[in-house]
């Protein structure tokens, strides 16, 4: 491009010109540092305060020393076994989910097709259900029923959405479509389980935090810790698949690859989040959007997870201490705080003519 | 407005060697032809699915020219453009890029010689304009080097010559038509590619706005040599702007040539189905089609409806007679 600076077309030189667009850069990328620091800190503080409050108070002072089992007995035992593992449960699933939802949104260039939306979560849901009714598992293998349930569904949503090509809104209706029958299936298996078995379902159901030990956090950490660097390095290629098919080709981007490996890691990410925490309502669908809306730029990883981490976070907290003692499930309230922005969305993107 | 025709012949000899000195920069292999890519067709069947849109393509595009494929609607020539930008893989036949075909070339390399700008590209919600003229910069680009001062050189002047400098942060959905035609451009551009194609870059801008896009285009082939395709509706406005004219007719090449050549009354005829006169364009002297139609306003205000109008355009013979119904029945 030489030539083209040799040449200055404009009135200006290239000079300035290259700055201001530096310029332009930087503070773009300042203002995604910005909010993804003070995300960090509203999330660390969040963290902080979900460990020390409880039936069983900790001082804020003690919380750090009882993480790293310099406190005193008591605190240790309640910190290291019961609340630090619900509290980095809660940020692993907020991440993922808000990550998942952020991938799911812009590879369908649209703010509805969230894994939560789009009946992912619910065939990660009717697939636990079976595992835990039907098969009468636990742990481990409800979290590998629920990958594999969310990835068939994704499979299945794909193939019936295609006719040369996924538009975005045939896989919105078909993915609420598909994600009625899979809601079926899951009160179905309801039906038909013992009473433990479908209370145990019920709760799971709901999306909770309740009793999440070690062995939640574990799959949720490992498969951040694989994915998250992988849609990292995914960002860019999507970057360019946002602008539509024919763009990214155009760009030279490898568009069928890139956007096979975006759905496996957006299901992977939703699909252990669901395995761990449950169907936490609304995560997904709600994450990317406020990241986006905070950063003002179209795609924002980094910031939906953290997003997703802190509402995850925060709402936890509140279904805790709101109404203790009794304990209200994350999913309730991430319920309260998503449906009325899908309410919204949908009455606005019927009047801009942008439905579905 | 200078005849953009003449450009070829016009253009100093100096512009090729610039050519390949644009091309070292931007990381991309000089073409052989004197600094230009070249771009070429052969024997092209193309189909979407089983429906097979279009047979026994084969073109050539000449460097450093602008080139305009044009037609009636659903006559495949997006379809052909798609192919040339290997957007689309031909059912037979092959397209070549310096020679080599350009389906086996990886994809990013051709993304350094050959850019294309869709018909309907996606601009995400909010998106600004410096966001989206830098995502442009795609091929040139690795995952651990994102951002150097080389990239924002180009941005910086794919922007400057597109006139998009000063709407740097504002979001590209509040931009009026024209403007965010002229941003899509300087993203293009900012692939820094010498070869560009674009697909109906006028579509849906009124016509001050489709005349300042074709006049920015023809300024970049003149001014830096660029080799541009375009797919354009509108028969004057290809004939005006383009060095070429590829005419195709229900998924075939009907003529190729310069539009002095091959636009004449005949022609229009067999590729729109149209009745028209070709005269010339009173400012640039190429030629500019008038179509005879079924109705005219002056020849309906004087002679009485429903009669077509004389082949030749007479002209009205009673002045200011109102029009009448049924007169000719």
């Amino acid at each position: 491009m030489k030539a083209l600076l040799e040449r200055p077309l404009g009135t200006r030189d290239p000079g300035p010109a290259t700055a201001a667009v530096a310029r332009a850069r930087s503070a773009g990328r300042a203002r995604a540092t910005t909010v993804s620091a003070a995300l960090a800190v509203a999330g660390a503080v969040a963290f902080a305060v979900s460990v020390s409050a409880g039936d069983f108070p900790i001082p804020l002072v003690d919380v750090v020393p009882a993480i790293f089992g310099y406190g005193n007995a008591d605190s240790d035992f309640i910190v290291r076994t019961l609340r630090l593992p619900r509290a980095l449960t809660a940020v692993l699933v907020g991440a993922a989910f808000g990550l998942s939802g952020a991938i799911f949104q812009s590879l369908a260039r649209n703010p509805l097709a969230s894994p939560d939306i789009i009946g992912i979560t619910a065939g990660a849901s009717a697939a636990a259900v079976f595992m835990i009714v039907a098969v009468g598992a636990g742990g481990a293998t409800v979290a590998v029923g629920a990958f594999g349930g969310a990835l068939a569904t994704a499979v299945a949503i794909y193939l019936l959405a295609y006719r040369r090509g996924v538009s975005s809104h045939r896989l919105v209706l078909v993915g609420i479509g598909v994600g009625a029958v899979l809601a079926s299936v899951t009160s179905y298996l309801l039906t038909r389980a013992e009473v433990f078995d479908a209370q145990r379902a019920t709760v799971w159901l709901t999306g909770s935090l309740n009793g999440r030990g070690w062995e939640h956090v574990r799959p949720v950490g490992l498969a951040m810790m694989v994915l998250f660097p992988a849609v990292v390095a995914l960002a860019r290629p999507l970057r360019a698949l946002q602008l539509g098919d024919d763009a990214a080709k155009g760009l030279g981007v490898g568009v069928e690859r890139c956007r096979a490996a975006l759905v496996v890691a957006g299901v992977g990410l939703a699909a252990v989040a669901t395995a761990s925490a449950g169907p936490v309502a609304f995560v997904a669908f709600v994450a990317a959007p406020i990241a986006r809306r905070l950063v003002k730029a179209p795609l924002t990883l980094v910031p939906a997870a953290l997003s997703g981490a802190v509402l995850v976070l925060v709402a936890d907290l509140v279904g805790r201490r709101a109404f203790a003692p009794t304990e209200l499930p994350v999913g309730i309230i991430t319920g309260v705080i998503g449906a009325p922005y899908l309410l919204w969305l949908l009455a606005r993107s019927n009047r801009v003519g942008r439905g579905g | 407005m200078a005849d953009p025709r003449t450009g070829s012949s016009a253009r100093s000899p100096a512009g090729s060697s610039s050519g390949s000195s644009a091309e070292s920069s931007s990381g991309s292999s000089p073409g052989p032809n004197g600094g230009h890519h070249t771009l070429c067709a052969e024997g092209l069947t193309l189909a979407y699915d089983k429906v097979v849109v279009a047979t026994d393509l084969s073109v050539a595009i000449p460097a450093g020219q602008i080139t305009t494929i044009v037609g009636a609607n659903a006559c495949g020539k997006s379809t052909l453009l798609r192919a040339l930008a290997r957007l689309l893989r031909p059912r037979a036949g092959r397209v070549l890029i310096d020679g080599e075909s350009i389906h086996r070339l990886p994809t990013k390399v051709v993304a350094s010689r050959l850019g294309i700008l869709p018909q309907s590209p996606i601009a995400p919600e909010g998106i600004t304009v410096a966001d989206l003229v830098g995502r442009g910069r795609y091929p040139h680009q690795k995952w651990f080097r994102q951002w150097s001062s080389a990239d924002e050189a180009v941005i910086a002047a794919a922007k400057e010559v597109t006139g998009t400098l000063d709407l740097a942060t504002r979001p590209v959905d509040e931009l009026s038509g024209g403007q965010r035609q002229r941003v899509w451009i300087a993203m293009a551009l900012a692939q820094g590619t010498d070869l560009m194609l674009l697909d109906e870059p006028t579509t849906y801008l009124d016509l001050a706005h489709q005349v300042e896009v074709l006049d920015l285009l023809v300024d970049l082939n003149r001014r830096e040599e660029r080799t541009i395709v375009l797919v354009l509706h509108d028969l004057n406005h290809a004939a005006r702007y383009s060095h070429r004219l590829i005419a195709m007719s229900d998924g075939r090449l009907v003529a190729q040539g310069s539009p002095a050549q091959i636009v004449t009354e005949s022609l229009v005829e067999q590729v729109f189905g149209l009745e028209c006169r070709v005269i010339p364009d009173p400012v640039a002297a190429t030629p500019m089609v008038v179509p005879v139609g079924r109705h005219a306003l002056a020849a309906l205000e004087t002679q009485p409806y429903p009669c077509p109008p004389e082949p030749n355009g007479a002209s009205p013979v009673e002045r200011g007679a109102r029009p009448t119904s049924g007169g000719c029945a």
